[in-house]
């Protein structure tokens, strides 16, 4: 039993029903990031936890108590909207102990509470303000104060970083992280960017169409996706997936594809349980990272395989280059140094880390190896 | 060239704006016609009136026509003047204007944050009432405040403006806090606050611009109203029911001078409502529209 239990929930509105069956356990001090595209129930099933949307059927239990029907304020959670949701006509010290104020905390107490979160924030000197005098960043910190104040099991956020421009929200992500470490609270955080996913989580669970198609810690997920929905949801650009022939040398299986001339190609892979689908059709998936330039190819890799093929397109973007190229007819992209000397309509040597490949049932779509 | 274009554009625009002000002023006089007649004539002895020029100033100022309007007149039987009534409209039209804004504010902030099944055709019908003629409800509404005891009371007439003019209150704010983000609302229910409390300390705080638009809309309604005043005041006639006893009445002289103070009178609450009110009515009314 975990600290923040959530047992075979799903939710309906009306006939639709948009949660199916989320079984999730968090223990104390856990980092739970619900990921997803948009609308695929991240923020029903956050509601559900705060007790702003009721249970269809299934248990909700924080710290071993199941709080189906339990009034949000007496769940001891706190939230961060996505809007922040400050109240408009209260000072930022106001919008910060409202909620104390609410459960009769004591005015000494409160003042107290409210110096030790304004000082973690560093927000001192905001305190007299109205939100609409805070700046986008300010408001985000207040609204984290709000949450902080209350001591609470659990932090809720939804898409907290959405509405911060680009640098702002990377900021912010590494504070956010850091108040976790220090602070060492349980949090369930919502969001459709992946790369906060990665970032901040201790375990992400990807979500697509109201089920959770895979939870696991970060590397888990990026490393073995449960299947190919997850795969290209997660890391960018996305992972690669092309369709391949299983085809034993040796007894060793290989993946069949063709380059961009429609020769035939092999590649060794490094999963040998693989060997049971020979001959048939897999999907193979290779993040861009994991073809490079041999110079680039990770030394530690057991599996590292030579590649020539036809270089359709590069694109600089500083830290890296990235390449496009055509196998099994699919547009297939590298990740090379950036300094990497390739131009399009070249021949290059890719050098594929096979260590890192993934297969998937073309059918089911589901991971088959490793 | 370009100066000598720029030069005639801006002349252009100078006979164009004397004109516009010009027809705004003619027209301002024309809308003002009225309020100085009744203004000079009601300053006047009556034999000015009869024997002379309706839009001559007084020969001789008496503020005489007012006091008989206000304490003296003869209204129906009684030489009362319009206090009495003035004293009735006022008792009728507060605690009316308050009670339908505050309950047309509790409807608004249910019929958008405490959604429940049903909640539009309730709406709906809210919205339906307000384009029931008055006429209509006459008699039902007779009945009603015969069966309650209220029937000729002040407390009758609270309820029928009440009824009636919570249609418009509700769609007034019902309108309003539909822009109001709904994750306050759930942010304030994690804090702890109840019901009453998150409509008190956060709704209620930001409501000023619809607040002034319904009260404005009420108190104008209910004091101006005359059809549910005779027909339901018994004996609390409003103002505008003791007016028309004095201006129709079919006995002796007609004191014009007395008539037009009386109308005077019976206007001075609403005008200065809106003189009062009145910038934020329209801020109020745009406040729906665009969120700022
Ligand atoms: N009150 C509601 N009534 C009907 N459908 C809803 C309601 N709220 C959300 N949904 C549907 O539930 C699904 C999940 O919504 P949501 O949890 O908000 O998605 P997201 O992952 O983007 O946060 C969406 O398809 C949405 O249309
Ligand atoms: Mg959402």
């Amino acid at each position: 039993m975990g600290f923040l239990d959530i047992r075979n929930v799903t939710k309906s509105y009306g006939s639709v029903q948009v949660l199916h069956d989320v079984d999730i356990s968090v223990a104390e001090g856990e980092f739970l990031v619900l990921v997803g595209p948009s609308g695929c129930g991240k923020s029903t099933l956050l509601n559900m936890i705060a007790g702003l949307e009721s249970v269809t059927s299934g248990e909700i239990a924080i710290r071993g108590r199941v709080v189906n029907g339990v009034h949000p304020s007496k769940r001891n959670i706190a939230m961060v909207f996505q809007s922040y949701a400050l109240y408009p006509n209260m000072t930022v010290a106001q919008n910060i102990t409202f909620g104390l104020e609410m459960h009769g905390t004591p005015r000494a107490e409160r003042e107290r509470a409210l110096a030790d979160v304004a000082k973690l924030l560093q927000i001192d000197h905001l305190l007299d303000r109205k939100p609409a005098q805070l700046s986008g960043g300010q408001r985000q910190r207040v609204a984290m104060g709000r949450a902080l104040v209350r001591d609470p099991d659990v932090f809720l956020f939804d898409e907290p970083l959405s509405n911060l421009d680009a640098k702002l929200r990377v900021d912010m992500r590494t504070e956010i992280k850091k108040l976790h470490q220090k602070l060492g609270t349980t949090i369930v955080y919502v969001t459709h960017d992946q790369i906060e996913a990665m970032t901040l989580s201790t375990r992400i669970a990807v979500m697509y169409r109201g089920h959770v198609q895979q939870l696991g810690t970060p590397r888990e997920i990026y490393d073995t996706p449960a299947n190919v929905f997850v795969a290209t949801f997660m890391g960018s650009p996305a992972m690669n997936i092309l369709p391949a022939r299983v085809a034993l040398r040796d007894g060793v299986p290989h993946a069949r594809i063709t380059d961009a001339e429609g020769a035939e190609r092999l590649l060794r892979f490094s999963q040998p349980n693989l060997a049971g689908w020979d001959g048939r059709d897999i999907l193979l998936g290779i993040r861009p990272e994991a073809i490079t330039d041999p110079e680039g190819a990770d030394r530690k890799s057991g599996n590292i395989q030579g590649l020539a093929n036809r270089v359709s397109v590069t694109e600089p973007a500083g830290s890296d280059t990235f390449v496009t190229m055509v196998l099994s007819g699919r547009d297939v992209i590298a990740r090379m140094r950036a300094d990497a000397s390739v131009g399009p309509g070249q021949d290059f040597d890719f050098a594929v880390n096979m260590d890192k490949a993934v297969a998937f049932d073309p059918q089911s779509e589901e991971r088959i190896a490793p | 060239m370009s100066a000598v274009t720029q030069d005639t554009a801006v002349s252009t625009g100078r006979v164009a704006r004397a004109f516009i002000y010009l027809l705004l002023i003619l027209f301002a006089l024309f809308y003002l016609l009225p309020l100085y007649v009744m203004g000079v004539n009601s300053l006047k002895p009556l034999q000015e009136i009869t024997g002379g020029n309706m839009m001559a100033l007084p020969a001789t100022w008496t503020l005489e026509p007012w006091r008989a309007a206000w304490s003296s007149a003869q209204i129906g039987v009684q030489p009362t003047g319009l206090k009495p009534y003035f004293i009735n409209s006022i008792l009728m039209v507060v605690p009316a204007v308050a009670i339908s804004t505050v309950l047309g504010a509790l409807n608004g902030y249910i019929l958008t944050k405490w959604r429940f099944r049903g909640d539009t055709i309730v709406y709906g019908l809210m919205l339906f009432s307000c384009f029931i003629p008055f006429q209509i409800v006459l008699i039902p509404m007779a009945v009603v405040l015969g069966k309650l005891g209220l029937a000729g009371t002040v407390p009758g007439l609270i309820l029928v403006h009440v009824v009636y003019g919570l249609g418009f209150t509700t769609l007034y704010f019902r309108n309003y806090y539909a822009a109001f983000p709904t994750e306050l609302v759930r942010a304030a229910m994690m804090d702890g606050a109840g019901f009453f409390r998150i409509f008190w300390r956060i709704l209620l705080p930001v409501s000023g611009p619809i607040a002034v638009v319904s009260i404005i809309w009420q108190f104008t309604n209910i004091w101006n109203d005359f059809l549910f005043g005779v027909s339901f005041g018994g004996t609390s006639q409003p103002m505008t029911a003791a007016l028309n006893n004095l201006v129709q009445s079919s006995t002796g002289v007609k004191e014009y001078n007395v008539h037009f103070a009386a109308a005077i009178l019976a206007a001075l609450p609403t005008l200065v409502v809106y003189v009062v009110a009145g910038r934020y009515f329209v801020r109020g009314l745009m406040a729906g529209s665009v969120k700022g």
